[in-house]
């Protein structure tokens, strides 16, 4: 084996497999090593660099119009502000339709819902979802979140079924209707769901809510003053 | 039987099994120059591979919620994608079933791979008391153990000196202090929560963890990524495989039979074990070897089954099992979780909180001596939770739940982040003969190899144990100033943990002073079997509120040098 790799090799970026294998041989030469922040810093960098940059997206599942219609509706229910960017900043599009292209049982659930939000909005303002104005787009959702209170739903469901196992909330598609807005507040539980779930697994919803984990310390410390502050917020007082 | 191939090579000690019983044995004894053929019924681990420590969830397209989205339809991996847990684990193995009796209620998990369950666990490692060992003593109910802690005790310190478990020494009569790892200072909310703990007159002491915040025995210290659940590549926590079994590997002793499913174990006219069947999952192939020792430490209930699977005309009832005991006494631990909302905790400072994984903080059972009073026998320990942890898929479902969407969820999402906090009761259960496994008669799994049917009831002393956890749990979010969200964990129904799923299962293969009414003496050996030991779980006579892993170590090392010295002397 040659000592030195030829040039091409060193200049290639290392992949995670890279990174971890040179860890693991540097902590097994050195035995009691700290394991360092750089180390860690260099497998994440790793494991961006290996994912790759590939221009716009392609949507795998949706047409050009559901996909606008997606981008919209995620936009919406996390739009950029002054801390950071919107849901489609974070991927939450690519998500769902790499989600939905995968299992035809979503599939149905979006491109169904998409149809009933757009037959919604032409039936009351002559237009597709996207393409009604932005007060008519937030009147509908609103009117989705309100009916889907969940004291609401909990209320329409204790008359409906009493005490029935069945019924099984939130994540799944069993609510019993409580009004003919019932298929759109399903939906737009499961667009907020998977929307704020793309969102915040992102590297700008993790800064957004402000995850500082996820790095390798050579020794763990919590700042006093924070400590001193967390105490002092509580019942117990400065204790 | 001709169609069984024999390897003419004739083994030591096999050992069946290769989690913290299994990894233990073969540890100390290849350190004592006895060789070990380990049978895994999984592949080998191959930590780099195998293990996801430190990827976002963005580093994976599905971000966690695994191809087509299967976690929405509750088809993800048991403790989510990224846990070792996931590595040929879970709580159904394709083509090895079990069975449930009607009216009973178990979920049984399963680890198929070098190191099994120690891979990926939560590495809690608490003593049992001295009282753990004579319940019965106490109260009348379940059994005494054969064993004191005095017999244990040399061998936690073995175990402890040689895993490495943070703590202090605190002189709780119900957590006895061992040799202790310096540990990681607690996080602020864990602070506030044991102010809390100490109003209502509850210890809150420093986690006793498998994790080193020391370099020890060339395995570097904890870097603090909190993600000891996912596998760790420095292998600066504890599982059987990267601490025990790798290093065996290395002494030439070792030789390890992975994939290999253990059907039966062999006894001669004497009525000696001989011998153990196994299929080789790779070609699916039945083998046997022949060996001078078997130790079992499959796993409680996959050591029951096998000693079950293994009958003859000399033990019709599965082997060792004259007193009918092997899979009764099945005990789970009593669980119950519940999560508070802390408004003091909103929108703190945001700092690092991962820490060693898990909580830096817990809480010993307090009221032993008050056990008359309390209304149920026996008591619990309090794991704590809270802090900013990674986001991962599914944690904002509450605030998009109850906040609408747009700048308001957005705003609530980050008010909310790091108020909550959770308490998880781990408790006693009182072993009952409802709860059991046993061969069931119609099936076999895709080895051709009877599987287990299981019977299991909570009784009217884990719930009401369950209640007083409930109690003390709300007291605890109140007296913080937080208000109760409800328990937790999807696997509590009707108020207690569904049973199976804390992973403690214990007792199916017992020990005790009457070969009448118990399968191993006190050092884990057959009563019937003189060169056949049981090194799991299986041993356990009661289930104290400790989880039971650290036990298993110690229980195992003290049979290993029971069994290297009864070879030596020629008994076995």
């Amino acid at each position: 084996m040659s000592e030195h790799p030829p040039e091409s090799e060193i200049r290639r970026p290392l992949t995670r497999r890279q990174m971890l294998e040179k860890i693991a041989l540097a902590l097994t030469a050195t035995g009691a090593a700290p394991f360092e922040f750089a180390w860690g810093e260099h497998v994440h960098q790793a494991a961006r660099e290996e994912k790759g940059e590939t221009g716009a997206y392609q949507p795998k599942l949706f047409k050009p119009h559901e996909y606008r219609t997606i981008r919209r509706l995620a936009e919406l229910i996390i739009p950029a502000d002054e801390h950071s960017g919107s849901a489609v900043d974070g991927g939450a599009p690519e998500f769902i339709d790499l989600l939905c292209s995968q299992n035809p049982e979503l599939a149905d659930i979006y491109t169904g819902g998409l149809l009933w939000l757009d037959a919604q909005t032409r039936r009351q303002h002559g237009a597709t979802f996207v393409d009604a104005t932005e007060a008519q787009q937030a009147s509908l959702l609103d009117r989705l979140v309100e009916e889907g209170d969940p004291e609401k739903m909990e209320a329409a469901r204790a008359t409906r079924y009493g005490a029935s196992e069945d019924y099984q909330g939130f994540s799944t598609y069993r609510i019993d209707p409580v009004s003919d807005l019932a298929p759109g507040v399903r939906f737009f539980e499961w667009l907020r769901k998977m929307t704020v779930d793309a969102f915040y697994t992102s590297p700008i919803g993790i800064e957004d809510v402000g995850y500082q984990g996820n790095r390798a310390v050579g020794q763990y410390e919590v700042p006093e003053s924070i400590i001193q502050e967390a105490l002092r917020r509580s019942p117990f007082g400065g204790a | 039987m001709a169609h069984i191939k024999q390897t003419p090579e004739q083994h030591e000690v096999v050992v069946i099994g290769s989690g913290a019983g299994g990894g233990t044995v073969a540890h100390v004894l290849t350190r004592m120059g006895i060789r070990v053929t380990l049978l895994e019924a999984g592949p080998m681990l191959n930590p780099l591979a195998d293990f996801k420590e430190h990827l976002w969830p963005h580093d994976v397209d599905h971000r966690g919620a695994e191809e087509g989205g299967g976690v929405y339809f509750g088809r993800g991996e048991a403790f989510g994608h990224f846990n070792a847990s996931a590595v040929k684990g879970g709580w159904t193995l394709e083509g090895e079933p079990y069975t449930v009796a009607r009216g009973s209620d178990f979920l049984w998990f399963r680890s198929r791979v070098v190191g099994g369950r120690t891979n990926h666990y939560g590495r809690i490692s608490l003593r049992f008391s001295d009282y753990d060992f004579n319940p019965h003593d106490r109260d009348g109910l379940g059994a005494n153990w054969p064993i004191s802690y005095e017999d244990l005790a040399p061998y936690y310190d073995k175990a402890e000196a040689f895993i490495g478990i943070t703590g202090t020494r605190e002189g709780i009569r119900s957590a006895p202090d061992g040799v202790f790892q310096p540990p990681p200072p607690p996080k602020a909310h864990e602070l506030v929560i044991q102010q809390a703990s100490h109003k209502l007159g509850i210890p809150c002491i420093a986690m006793r963890r498998a994790v080193i915040t020391r370099p020890l025995n060339g395995r570097p210290a904890c870097h603090y990524c909190g993600q000891c659940g996912r596998g760790c590549l420095t292998a600066s926590n504890y599982s059987s495989s990267q601490v025990q079994i790798f290093p065996a590997l290395e002494t030439g002793k070792l030789k390890i039979i992975h994939s290999a499913m253990a059907r039966e174990i062999l006894t001669d006219a004497r009525g000696r074990a001989s011998g153990v069947v196994y299929i080789d999952k790779k070609s699916r192939t039945e083998k046997r070897i022949d060996c001078r020792v078997v130790v079992v430490a499959a796993s409680a209930c996959e050591s029951a089954r096998l000693l079950l699977n293994s009958r003859s005309g000399l033990f019709p009832n599965g082997l060792a099992n004259g007193s009918g005991t092997v899979g009764r006494f099945l005990m789970d631990t009593v669980g119950l979780g519940m999560a508070g909302y802390v408004p003091s905790l909103e929108n703190l400072p945001r700092y690092n909180t991962d820490g060693m994984s898990g909580a830096h903080l817990y809480m010993p059972w307090w009221q032993w001596e008050d056990q008359g009073r309390l209304g149920f026998p026996r008591g619990y320990h309090i794991e704590i939770g809270g802090g900013y942890n990674m986001p991962r898929v599914g944690d904002f479902h509450g605030a998009a739940r109850r906040h609408g969407y747009g700048r308001k969820l957005k705003e609530q999402v980050r008010k909310e982040y790091g108020a909550f906090v959770r308490f998880a009761g781990r408790g006693e259960m009182i072993p009952n003969n409802l709860s059991y496994c046993e061969i069931d008669p119609e099936v076999v799994d895709r080895w051709g190899i009877p599987v287990l049917r299981f019977h299991f009831k909570w009784s009217d002393y884990e719930w009401k144990q369950a209640r007083h956890m409930e109690k003390t749990f709300a007291a605890l979010i109140e007296s913080m100033g937080g208000k109760v969200i409800g328990l937790t964990s999807h696997f509590d129904r009707h108020g207690i943990s569904v049973p199976g799923t804390i992973i403690h299962e214990v007792g199916t293969v017992r020990m005790g002073d009457n070969p009448q009414n118990s399968v191993l003496n006190g050092f884990c050996q057959s009563h019937e079997v003189e060169n056949l030991l049981v090194c799991d779980g299986g041993t356990f006579v009661s289930n104290p509120d400790k989880n039971p892993t650290l036990t298993i170590n110690a229980l195992a090392w003290r049979a290993s040098d029971y069994l290297a010295e009864e070879m030596r002397k020629g008994n076995v």
